[in-house]
């Protein structure tokens, strides 16, 4: 490296960009933290629209980035990035945010609405989403205590046919109405 | 233009900058600071210049992986106002209330010291680096100073008083304001230029974005209006085909762009500027947003490299190929494939700091994964996104092949995530 009389600094070596050559392949952490510009730092989500992570079942969080990445579940950006991972990532990246601590958003929510919502629940949600959705059951995600507007767009992406349903969960969804289904999200949301 | 010293020195601002420089040239002392060694240091501590998308999130991040080490933040102004949504002020959709954050949450919750002040030298052999109140120790030094700009590139510019006629706004904060109050005292039937430079410059799509902003207005309020874009760039550098429809659908026959058209010096008596130094372009509003540069503290530092632009870095730990102990995130430094985004700052960042803390451990350092995600307003309520997996090969930033891209069309729902990603990032970086 050269000092010039000017006080630019100019390299007399080699100037290529350079990585550590013995550098560990990328942790959990590592793979994870980059996430958390959109999902919050550790995945405790700041944004409505954006699901919280913390604290979410691995398979769960596994299976929506496969999803994302084969195309099956709908997305806008995910899919993009998704397809940047590999399964072993996908399960580093859910074992890391599954271990998380989660905390509740806190948002605005219609009493009435969050009453109708149980009782849809009640009839028919809540053989996979137990425990009012606290609880993982198979591959169902935790529910409870996320956003409500995140919910509301699942809730849009099921009723319109964009976000396809197994058999079961088509059975007892496609009778409810929109209303029903925004009720449920309302439901979930105030679970804490 | 070459940089001479004489240019050089100016472009810095003189003053304090002149003894920095001697300072990197060798034989001249560093600049002394009026009061001594401020903060004495007395376990292992990293500095953080630069309290904006990357360096918050460095300074957060060392905390959370290593509470032993301590952790200065130095940063000129008490609030941060972010670039990305500015373009929204411009346009009236958004206040100014809505960008800003403090750093009294970030600093308490994760044990940061913070420091407030301009940085006006640093001594890369000492390892200090210097304010007006003195000096501070560090071992390892984090510079995320954003962008500063090739001003000397425009004939006719005078960084002291041109801004004030002809905003660049390319800073978020008092420059976003002046525009939209430019844009409010305009006359219907008024013409808007923006121009801009050469790629790389700070956020690729923000010129197209601000374009789509000011016509949203103007088709509101002064519906007879014009939007000029003088790209220097051949064609549009991000999104192209998605800002090309989006004119179309919103404000056909509001916005002109011009590729290859690039302003090369300005006349802000005339309101005009001039294109490849022969053609002369009027308009009632001018937007120039000029060539840009690491931020001027990289330049004192040493570590930008030959190109007298960007800073150089190990694509690893983002430690400076130039300077030891010294890395550089951000808008300043040359990723590889990440683009000068707030979204590859904030990855940048707590790359930079796992590799820190592994280095200061005696630990092994961590290959890069980065993301960037970036979203423009087309109208109101729709959006459009890029997004990118970074990762390393053959000792380079690449994206991962076969992902990322951008949106497939227009869209409501990305205008509603777009949202939510400033509320969580901006949330990340201040608590």
């Amino acid at each position: 490296m050269k000092f010039r009389k000017d006080g630019w600094v100019v390299a007399a070596g080699l100037l290529a960009v350079t990585a550590s050559p013995l550098a560990a392949p990328p942790t959990a952490a590592m793979l994870s933290n980059a996430c958390a510009g959109c999902h919050g730092t550790q995945g405790v989500s700041a944004g409505p629209s954006m699901p919280g992570l913390a604290g979410q079942s691995k398979l769960s969080l596994v299976e929506s980035m496969k999803g994302f990445k084969s195309g099956e579940r709908p997305s806008t950006i995910m899919g993009r990035l998704a397809k940047g991972y590999s399964d072993a990532e996908f399960d580093a990246m859910g074992e890391f945010f599954s271990k998380q601590k989660p905390v509740p958003p806190v948002q605005a929510l219609d009493k009435a609405k969050i009453a109708k919502g149980q009782a849809v629940h009640e009839k028919s949600c809540a053989r996979c989403h137990v425990e009012d959705g606290k609880e993982p059951k198979d591959n169902s995600p935790i529910v409870a205590s996320q956003w409500l507007k995140y919910l509301q767009i699942q809730m849009d992406d099921y009723a319109s046919g964009k976000r396809k349903m197994f058999e079961n969960k088509a059975e007892k969804m496609k009778p409810l109405s929109r209303e029903d289904l925004d009720a449920v999200a309302h439901f979930y949301s105030s679970v804490k | 233009m070459t940089v001479d010293r004489r240019n050089f020195l100016k472009m810095l601002g003189a003053g304090a900058g002149v003894s920095a420089l001697q300072g990197c040239a060798g034989p001249a002392p560093m600049v002394a600071a009026s009061g001594g060694e401020i903060m004495p240091k007395s376990g292992r501590r990293v500095v953080v210049v630069g309290g904006g998308y990357g360096g918050t999130i460095a300074a957060k991040y060392l905390r959370m992986l290593d509470a032993s080490i301590e952790v200065v933040l130095i940063e000129r102004n008490r609030q941060f106002v972010s670039c990305p949504f500015s373009n929204l002020v411009v346009g009236g959709i958004r206040q100014m209330s809505d960008l800003t954050i403090g750093y009294d949450k970030l600093a308490s919750n994760h044990g940061i010291k913070m420091l407030y002040g301009e940085v006006t030298a640093i001594d890369a052999a000492a390892k200090t680096v210097a304010l007006a109140a003195g000096t501070l120790k560090y071992d390892r030094l984090i510079l995320s100073p954003g962008i500063d700009f090739r001003f000397e590139e425009l004939a006719g510019y005078d960084p002291a008083t041109t801004p004030d006629v002809m905003p660049h706004a390319w800073k978020a904060g008092p420059q976003t304001e002046l525009l939209r109050r430019q844009l409010l005292a305009m006359k219907d039937g008024g013409s808007v230029v923006i121009t801009l430079p050469l790629a790389p410059y700070r956020c690729p799509p923000g010129p197209y974005e601000r374009a789509n902003m000011i016509a949203l207005y103007l088709k509101q309020h002064k519906p007879k209006s014009k939007v000029i874009i003088l790209d220097a760039n051949p064609d549009i550098t991000s999104k192209g085909g998605l800002f090309r429809k989006g004119w179309a659908k919103h404000y056909p026959g509001m916005i002109t762009y011009r590729g290859a058209s690039k302003v090369t010096a300005v006349n802000a008596r005339n309101h005009s500027v001039l294109i490849e130094g022969v053609e002369e372009v009027k308009a009632d509003v001018i937007n120039v947003i000029p060539p840009q540069r690491a931020g001027n503290i990289a330049v004192k530092a040493g570590v930008v490299g030959p190109d007298m632009k960007w800073c150089p870095v190990n694509a690893t730990t983002f430690e400076s190929t130039l300077a030891k102990d010294i890395h550089v995130i951000g808008d300043s430094c040359i990723a590889g494939a990440m683009p000068k985004s707030g979204y590859s700052a904030n990855s940048e960042a707590k790359i930079a700091a796992t590799n820190i803390v592994a280095l200061m451990n005696g630990r092994e350092t961590i290959e890069i994964s980065g993301i960037n995600t970036c979203y423009s307003f087309i109208s109101e309520k729709e959006a459009v996104s890029v997004a990118a997996v970074y990762k390393v090969a053959n000792n380079a930033i690449v994206s991962v092949p076969n992902s990322g891209g951008v949106s497939p069309d227009l869209s409501e729902l990305e205008a509603v995530y777009a949202e939510s990603w400033l509320r969580n990032i901006l949330t990340e970086m201040s608590s």
